[in-house]
Protein backbone atom coordinates (compact mmCIF):
# COMPACT_ATOMS: atom_id res chain seq x y z
CA UNK A 1 0.00 0.00 0.00
CA UNK A 2 1.25 3.50 -0.68
CA UNK A 3 1.78 5.61 2.23
CA UNK A 4 0.01 9.23 2.61
CA UNK A 5 1.19 12.02 0.33
CA UNK A 6 2.64 14.15 3.21
CA UNK A 7 3.59 17.50 1.74
CA UNK A 8 5.71 19.97 3.97
CA UNK A 9 6.18 23.74 3.75
CA UNK A 10 9.93 23.69 2.29
CA UNK A 11 8.79 20.93 -0.29
CA UNK A 12 5.58 22.60 -0.99
CA UNK A 13 7.33 25.60 -1.70
CA UNK A 14 9.74 23.90 -3.88
CA UNK A 15 7.14 22.33 -5.85
CA UNK A 16 5.22 25.54 -6.20
CA UNK A 17 8.15 27.26 -7.35
CA UNK A 18 8.61 24.65 -10.10
CA UNK A 19 5.28 25.36 -11.18
CA UNK A 20 5.50 29.07 -11.37
CA UNK A 21 8.10 29.15 -13.41
CA UNK A 22 6.95 26.65 -15.99
CA UNK A 23 3.89 29.29 -16.09
CA UNK A 24 6.35 31.88 -17.16
CA UNK A 25 8.62 29.70 -19.66
CA UNK A 26 6.20 27.94 -21.38
CA UNK A 27 3.66 31.31 -21.43
CA UNK A 28 1.19 29.31 -20.23
CA UNK A 29 -2.45 30.16 -18.73
CA UNK A 30 -2.40 28.12 -16.00
CA UNK A 31 -0.50 24.91 -14.38
CA UNK A 32 -1.48 22.33 -11.91
CA UNK A 33 0.16 19.87 -10.20
CA UNK A 34 -2.17 16.97 -9.47
CA UNK A 35 -1.74 13.90 -7.55
CA UNK A 36 -2.97 10.52 -9.19
CA UNK A 37 -5.90 9.90 -6.84
CA UNK A 38 -7.17 13.69 -7.99
CA UNK A 39 -6.20 15.78 -5.11
CA UNK A 40 -4.67 19.32 -6.23
CA UNK A 41 -1.75 19.90 -5.18
CA UNK A 42 -0.41 23.24 -6.32
CA UNK A 43 -1.17 25.24 -8.97
CA UNK A 44 -0.32 29.05 -11.08
CA UNK A 45 -1.24 31.09 -13.30
CA UNK A 46 -4.99 32.88 -14.31
CA UNK A 47 -6.83 29.87 -11.96
CA UNK A 48 -9.44 32.51 -11.18
CA UNK A 49 -12.79 31.93 -13.04
CA UNK A 50 -11.59 27.67 -13.15
CA UNK A 51 -12.63 25.00 -10.97
CA UNK A 52 -9.52 23.71 -9.62
CA UNK A 53 -11.23 20.82 -7.59
CA UNK A 54 -13.00 19.41 -10.85
CA UNK A 55 -10.01 19.72 -12.95
CA UNK A 56 -8.11 17.78 -10.17
CA UNK A 57 -10.64 15.13 -10.21
CA UNK A 58 -11.31 14.46 -13.47
CA UNK A 59 -7.57 15.30 -14.80
CA UNK A 60 -6.87 11.67 -12.30
CA UNK A 61 -10.15 10.46 -13.87
CA UNK A 62 -8.81 10.95 -17.31
CA UNK A 63 -5.18 9.78 -16.74
CA UNK A 64 -6.46 6.12 -14.93
CA UNK A 65 -8.70 5.71 -17.90
CA UNK A 66 -6.17 5.80 -20.22
CA UNK A 67 -3.51 3.93 -18.09
CA UNK A 68 -6.24 1.03 -18.25
CA UNK A 69 -6.26 1.28 -21.79
CA UNK A 70 -2.39 1.26 -21.94
CA UNK A 71 -2.17 -1.67 -19.86
CA UNK A 72 -4.80 -3.42 -22.15
CA UNK A 73 -2.24 -3.09 -25.26
CA UNK A 74 0.43 -4.09 -23.39
CA UNK A 75 2.12 -0.58 -22.32
CA UNK A 76 2.96 0.67 -18.91
CA UNK A 77 1.55 3.85 -19.55
CA UNK A 78 1.10 6.50 -21.66
CA UNK A 79 3.00 9.42 -19.78
CA UNK A 80 1.55 12.77 -22.53
CA UNK A 81 -2.13 13.01 -23.12
CA UNK A 82 -2.71 16.18 -25.39
CA UNK A 83 -6.25 17.77 -25.74
CA UNK A 84 -6.58 20.54 -28.27
CA UNK A 85 -9.40 22.86 -27.98
CA UNK A 86 -10.79 26.17 -30.34
CA UNK A 87 -9.00 28.62 -27.93
CA UNK A 88 -7.35 26.37 -25.24
CA UNK A 89 -5.41 23.60 -25.30
CA UNK A 90 -4.75 21.03 -22.80
CA UNK A 91 -1.50 19.16 -22.06
CA UNK A 92 -1.02 16.28 -19.65
CA UNK A 93 1.93 14.35 -18.47
CA UNK A 94 2.43 12.11 -15.82
CA UNK A 95 5.47 12.96 -13.51
CA UNK A 96 7.46 9.99 -12.01
CA UNK A 97 4.84 7.65 -12.00
CA UNK A 98 2.96 9.26 -9.31
CA UNK A 99 2.23 12.97 -9.82
CA UNK A 100 0.25 14.73 -13.16
CA UNK A 101 0.65 18.16 -14.85
CA UNK A 102 -1.72 19.66 -15.87
CA UNK A 103 -0.53 22.81 -18.60
CA UNK A 104 -3.69 24.71 -19.71
CA UNK A 105 -2.34 27.24 -22.70
CA UNK A 106 -3.59 29.07 -25.84
CA UNK A 107 -2.54 30.51 -28.89
CA UNK A 108 0.43 32.33 -27.21
CA UNK A 109 1.71 29.29 -26.48
CA UNK A 110 2.90 25.99 -28.70
CA UNK A 111 2.34 22.77 -27.89
CA UNK A 112 6.39 22.56 -29.11
CA UNK A 113 7.53 25.26 -26.51
CA UNK A 114 5.22 23.29 -24.05
CA UNK A 115 6.59 19.94 -24.57
CA UNK A 116 10.26 21.51 -24.25
CA UNK A 117 9.60 23.34 -21.32
CA UNK A 118 7.28 20.44 -19.62
CA UNK A 119 9.88 18.21 -19.57
CA UNK A 120 12.30 20.90 -17.96
CA UNK A 121 10.27 20.78 -15.40
CA UNK A 122 9.37 17.42 -14.92
CA UNK A 123 12.61 16.50 -14.33
CA UNK A 124 13.27 19.20 -11.55
CA UNK A 125 9.50 17.98 -9.80
CA UNK A 126 11.07 14.30 -9.80
CA UNK A 127 13.87 14.65 -7.86
CA UNK A 128 11.75 16.80 -5.08
CA UNK A 129 9.35 13.91 -5.35
CA UNK A 130 11.99 11.55 -4.85
CA UNK A 131 13.00 13.38 -1.83
CA UNK A 132 9.57 13.75 -0.18
CA UNK A 133 9.31 9.76 -0.53
CA UNK A 134 13.11 9.33 0.84
CA UNK A 135 12.05 11.57 3.95
CA UNK A 136 9.00 9.54 4.19
CA UNK A 137 11.42 6.74 4.71
CA UNK A 138 9.99 3.85 6.22
CA UNK A 139 6.69 4.96 8.05
CA UNK A 140 4.19 3.74 6.42
CA UNK A 141 2.21 6.38 7.52
CA UNK A 142 4.26 9.06 5.83
CA UNK A 143 3.11 11.53 8.80
CA UNK A 144 6.34 10.90 11.02
CA UNK A 145 6.54 10.86 14.82
CA UNK A 146 5.25 14.23 15.43
CA UNK A 147 2.29 14.03 13.87
CA UNK A 148 -0.46 16.12 15.13
CA UNK A 149 -3.39 13.65 14.21
CA UNK A 150 -1.79 11.52 16.95
CA UNK A 151 -3.64 13.37 19.65
CA UNK A 152 -7.00 13.49 17.88
CA UNK A 153 -9.62 13.29 20.30
CA UNK A 154 -13.30 11.44 20.24
CA UNK A 155 -14.13 15.04 20.45
CA UNK A 156 -12.58 16.67 17.80
CA UNK A 157 -13.98 14.33 15.61
CA UNK A 158 -17.23 14.51 16.88
CA UNK A 159 -17.46 18.68 16.43
CA UNK A 160 -16.58 18.18 13.22
CA UNK A 161 -20.50 17.52 12.24
CA UNK A 162 -22.22 19.37 14.77
CA UNK B 1 -4.11 7.44 0.70
CA UNK B 2 -4.82 10.95 2.70
CA UNK B 3 -2.83 13.75 1.17
CA UNK B 4 -1.88 15.91 4.05
CA UNK B 5 -0.80 19.25 2.97
CA UNK B 6 1.46 21.37 5.95
CA UNK B 7 2.03 24.66 3.81
CA UNK B 8 -1.59 25.34 3.52
CA UNK B 9 -2.49 22.74 6.52
CA UNK B 10 -5.20 20.29 4.62
CA UNK B 11 -6.00 17.01 4.78
CA UNK B 12 -7.86 15.28 2.10
CA UNK B 13 -9.31 11.34 2.35
CA UNK B 14 -11.40 9.48 -0.14
CA UNK B 15 -14.19 7.84 0.26
CA UNK B 16 -15.58 5.60 -2.64
CA UNK B 17 -19.61 4.46 -2.44
CA UNK B 18 -19.34 1.05 -3.78
CA UNK B 19 -22.75 -1.40 -4.00
CA UNK B 20 -24.67 -3.31 -6.98
CA UNK B 21 -25.89 -1.77 -9.70
CA UNK B 22 -29.62 0.59 -9.05
CA UNK B 23 -28.64 -0.05 -5.08
CA UNK B 24 -28.89 4.12 -4.83
CA UNK B 25 -24.59 5.26 -5.07
CA UNK B 26 -25.45 8.01 -6.76
CA UNK B 27 -29.07 8.70 -4.95
CA UNK B 28 -26.69 9.32 -1.70
CA UNK B 29 -23.98 11.88 -3.13
CA UNK B 30 -27.18 13.80 -4.53
CA UNK B 31 -28.43 13.93 -1.63
CA UNK B 32 -25.99 15.20 0.47
CA UNK B 33 -24.63 17.74 -2.32
CA UNK B 34 -28.66 19.13 -1.95
CA UNK B 35 -28.51 19.67 1.45
CA UNK B 36 -24.97 20.58 2.15
CA UNK B 37 -24.00 24.26 2.61
CA UNK B 38 -23.05 25.28 -0.31
CA UNK B 39 -19.61 27.01 1.08
CA UNK B 40 -18.97 23.66 2.14
CA UNK B 41 -19.17 21.75 -1.25
CA UNK B 42 -18.13 21.76 -4.62
CA UNK B 43 -19.59 21.07 -7.81
CA UNK B 44 -21.09 17.70 -8.00
CA UNK B 45 -19.40 15.95 -11.43
CA UNK B 46 -21.45 12.44 -13.06
CA UNK B 47 -19.81 10.48 -15.22
CA UNK B 48 -23.37 9.05 -16.56
CA UNK B 49 -24.47 7.47 -19.43
CA UNK B 50 -27.73 8.87 -21.55
CA UNK B 51 -30.30 6.75 -19.07
CA UNK B 52 -28.24 8.14 -15.96
CA UNK B 53 -26.56 4.73 -15.18
CA UNK B 54 -22.94 5.73 -13.62
CA UNK B 55 -20.68 5.14 -16.47
CA UNK B 56 -17.28 6.09 -14.96
CA UNK B 57 -18.09 7.87 -11.55
CA UNK B 58 -19.50 10.66 -9.36
CA UNK B 59 -17.49 13.06 -7.82
CA UNK B 60 -18.54 15.91 -4.72
CA UNK B 61 -15.67 17.44 -2.68
CA UNK B 62 -16.82 18.25 0.78
CA UNK B 63 -15.24 19.92 3.74
CA UNK B 64 -15.76 19.25 7.33
CA UNK B 65 -14.20 22.05 8.69
CA UNK B 66 -11.18 22.23 10.84
CA UNK B 67 -9.20 19.70 13.22
CA UNK B 68 -6.45 21.06 15.22
CA UNK B 69 -6.25 23.31 12.66
CA UNK B 70 -6.20 21.41 9.48
CA UNK B 71 -9.24 21.92 7.32
CA UNK B 72 -10.58 18.73 6.68
CA UNK B 73 -11.88 17.69 3.04
CA UNK B 74 -13.38 14.38 1.82
CA UNK B 75 -13.77 13.78 -1.43
CA UNK B 76 -16.75 11.27 -2.18
CA UNK B 77 -16.79 8.79 -5.11
CA UNK B 78 -19.73 6.73 -6.78
CA UNK B 79 -18.20 3.36 -8.98
CA UNK B 80 -20.67 2.49 -11.56
CA UNK B 81 -22.31 -0.42 -10.37
CA UNK B 82 -23.07 -2.48 -13.87
CA UNK B 83 -21.20 -5.81 -13.81
CA UNK B 84 -19.53 -4.83 -16.98
CA UNK B 85 -17.58 -2.24 -15.78
CA UNK B 86 -15.17 -3.38 -13.65
CA UNK B 87 -12.32 -2.33 -14.94
CA UNK B 88 -13.43 1.53 -14.33
CA UNK B 89 -14.38 0.38 -10.69
CA UNK B 90 -11.12 -0.58 -10.24
CA UNK B 91 -9.66 2.41 -10.87
CA UNK B 92 -11.97 4.77 -8.86
CA UNK B 93 -10.67 2.15 -5.71
CA UNK B 94 -6.87 3.50 -6.21
CA UNK B 95 -6.06 5.65 -2.71
CA UNK B 96 -9.34 5.33 -1.47
CA UNK B 97 -9.29 5.66 2.54
CA UNK B 98 -12.46 4.45 3.10
CA UNK B 99 -15.49 2.32 1.57
CA UNK B 100 -19.67 2.76 1.97
CA UNK B 101 -21.15 -0.27 0.97
CA UNK B 102 -24.72 0.26 -0.35
CA UNK B 103 -26.94 -2.45 -0.44
CA UNK B 104 -30.07 -2.80 -2.36
CA UNK B 105 -32.37 -4.38 0.62
CA UNK B 106 -34.69 -5.87 -2.48
CA UNK B 107 -35.10 -9.19 -2.04
CA UNK B 108 -34.31 -10.09 -5.86
CA UNK B 109 -31.02 -8.06 -5.46
CA UNK B 110 -29.92 -10.40 -2.64
CA UNK B 111 -27.66 -11.92 -4.81
CA UNK B 112 -26.18 -8.87 -6.86
CA UNK B 113 -25.55 -7.48 -3.01
CA UNK B 114 -23.29 -10.54 -2.13
CA UNK B 115 -21.85 -10.36 -5.84
CA UNK B 116 -20.79 -7.14 -5.53
CA UNK B 117 -18.99 -7.30 -2.32
CA UNK B 118 -17.30 -10.27 -3.33
CA UNK B 119 -16.25 -7.57 -6.38
CA UNK B 120 -15.35 -5.36 -4.13
CA UNK B 121 -12.89 -7.66 -1.60
CA UNK B 122 -11.50 -8.80 -5.14
CA UNK B 123 -11.04 -5.33 -6.26
CA UNK B 124 -9.28 -3.96 -3.02
CA UNK B 125 -7.08 -7.07 -2.85
CA UNK B 126 -5.40 -6.19 -6.04
CA UNK B 127 -4.81 -2.54 -5.13
CA UNK B 128 -3.32 -3.99 -1.98
CA UNK B 129 -6.24 -3.48 0.62
CA UNK B 130 -8.05 -5.48 2.78
CA UNK B 131 -11.75 -5.83 3.24
CA UNK B 132 -11.19 -7.00 7.02
CA UNK B 133 -9.20 -4.04 7.86
CA UNK B 134 -10.24 -1.18 5.68
CA UNK B 135 -12.66 1.47 7.17
CA UNK B 136 -16.01 0.50 6.14
CA UNK B 137 -19.72 1.15 6.69
CA UNK B 138 -22.58 -0.27 5.05
CA UNK B 139 -26.17 1.11 4.44
CA UNK B 140 -29.19 -0.90 3.59
CA UNK B 141 -30.96 1.03 1.16
CA UNK B 142 -34.49 1.50 -0.13
CA UNK B 143 -35.78 -0.09 3.33
CA UNK B 144 -39.28 2.04 1.84
CA UNK B 145 -39.96 -0.82 -0.77
CA UNK B 146 -42.07 -3.57 0.28
CA UNK B 147 -40.44 -6.93 -0.70
CA UNK B 148 -36.98 -6.30 1.54
CA UNK B 149 -34.91 -8.83 3.26
CA UNK B 150 -34.94 -8.46 6.82
CA UNK B 151 -32.54 -6.70 8.52
CA UNK B 152 -31.47 -9.27 10.37
CA UNK B 153 -30.38 -11.83 7.38
CA UNK B 154 -28.77 -8.65 5.18
CA UNK B 155 -26.43 -8.15 8.70
CA UNK B 156 -25.68 -11.83 8.40
CA UNK B 157 -25.21 -11.87 4.61
CA UNK B 158 -23.16 -8.88 4.28
CA UNK B 159 -22.21 -7.58 7.88
CA UNK B 160 -19.16 -10.56 8.79
CA UNK B 161 -16.70 -7.75 10.06
CA UNK B 162 -19.90 -6.14 12.15
CA UNK B 163 -18.99 -2.42 11.13
CA UNK B 164 -21.34 0.22 11.32
CA UNK B 165 -24.35 -0.27 9.46
CA UNK B 166 -27.67 1.65 8.37
CA UNK B 167 -30.87 1.68 7.08
CA UNK B 168 -31.45 4.28 4.89
CA UNK B 169 -34.05 5.79 1.85
CA UNK B 170 -31.51 7.65 0.06
CA UNK B 171 -33.94 9.79 -2.09
CA UNK B 172 -35.84 11.30 1.48
CA UNK B 173 -32.20 11.63 2.92
CA UNK B 174 -32.77 8.88 5.42
CA UNK B 175 -29.90 7.10 6.62
CA UNK B 176 -27.83 9.83 4.25
CA UNK B 177 -25.64 11.64 6.74
CA UNK B 178 -25.38 8.85 9.48
CA UNK B 179 -23.98 6.43 7.18
CA UNK B 180 -21.22 9.40 5.87
CA UNK B 181 -20.57 10.61 9.47
CA UNK B 182 -19.65 6.86 10.16
CA UNK B 183 -17.40 6.59 7.63
CA UNK B 184 -15.46 10.09 8.02
CA UNK B 185 -15.54 9.01 11.86
CA UNK B 186 -13.26 5.78 10.96
CA UNK B 187 -11.10 7.37 8.81
CA UNK B 188 -10.57 10.04 11.06
CA UNK B 189 -9.77 7.38 13.16
CA UNK B 190 -7.46 5.40 11.29
CA UNK B 191 -5.70 8.62 10.23
CA UNK B 192 -4.78 9.18 14.30
CA UNK B 193 -3.74 5.48 14.15
CA UNK B 194 -1.06 6.76 12.04
CA UNK B 195 -1.75 3.50 9.73
CA UNK B 196 -3.80 5.02 7.60
CA UNK B 197 -2.80 4.42 3.72
N1 LIG C 1 -37.72 3.52 -3.67
C1 LIG C 1 -36.43 3.83 -3.59
N2 LIG C 1 -35.75 4.12 -4.71
C2 LIG C 1 -34.44 4.44 -4.61
C3 LIG C 1 -33.79 4.47 -3.37
N3 LIG C 1 -32.51 4.83 -3.58
C4 LIG C 1 -32.36 5.01 -4.91
N4 LIG C 1 -33.52 4.77 -5.53
C5 LIG C 1 -33.78 4.85 -6.98
O1 LIG C 1 -33.05 3.82 -7.64
C6 LIG C 1 -32.59 4.27 -8.91
C7 LIG C 1 -31.11 4.08 -9.06
O2 LIG C 1 -30.42 4.92 -8.16
P1 LIG C 1 -28.92 5.40 -8.41
O3 LIG C 1 -28.53 6.21 -7.25
O4 LIG C 1 -28.78 5.98 -9.76
O5 LIG C 1 -28.18 4.00 -8.39
P2 LIG C 1 -26.62 3.70 -8.53
O6 LIG C 1 -26.27 2.80 -7.41
O7 LIG C 1 -25.87 4.95 -8.64
O8 LIG C 1 -26.58 2.87 -9.90
P3 LIG C 1 -25.33 2.68 -10.94
O9 LIG C 1 -24.85 4.06 -11.27
O10 LIG C 1 -25.85 1.97 -12.11
O11 LIG C 1 -24.32 1.86 -10.22
C8 LIG C 1 -33.02 5.74 -9.04
O12 LIG C 1 -34.21 5.78 -9.78
C9 LIG C 1 -33.27 6.14 -7.59
O13 LIG C 1 -34.24 7.15 -7.49
C10 LIG C 1 -34.55 4.17 -2.18
O14 LIG C 1 -34.07 4.18 -1.04
N5 LIG C 1 -35.86 3.85 -2.36
MG1 LIG D 1 -24.61 5.70 -10.04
Amino acid sequence: MRPNLVLYEEEFNLVTDVIKRLVTSANAKVVFLVDKNGQLITSSGHTEGIDTTSLASLTAGNIAATGGLAKLIGEKEFSILFHEGEKDNIHISIIGHRVILVVIFDERSSLGLVRLRVKKSGEELEKVFAEIDNKAGTDTSGLGVDSPFAEITDDDIENLFS
Amino acid sequence: MSFINYSSREINCKIVYYGPGLCGKTTNLQFIYKKTNPQARGKMISLATETDRTLFFDFLPLSLGDIRGFKTRFHLYTVPGQVFYDASRKLILKGVDGVVFVADSQVERMEANIESFENLRQNLAEQGYDLDTIPLVIQYNKRDLPNVVSMEELQKALNIRNVPAFEAVAPEGVGVFETLKAIAKLVLIELRKGTGG
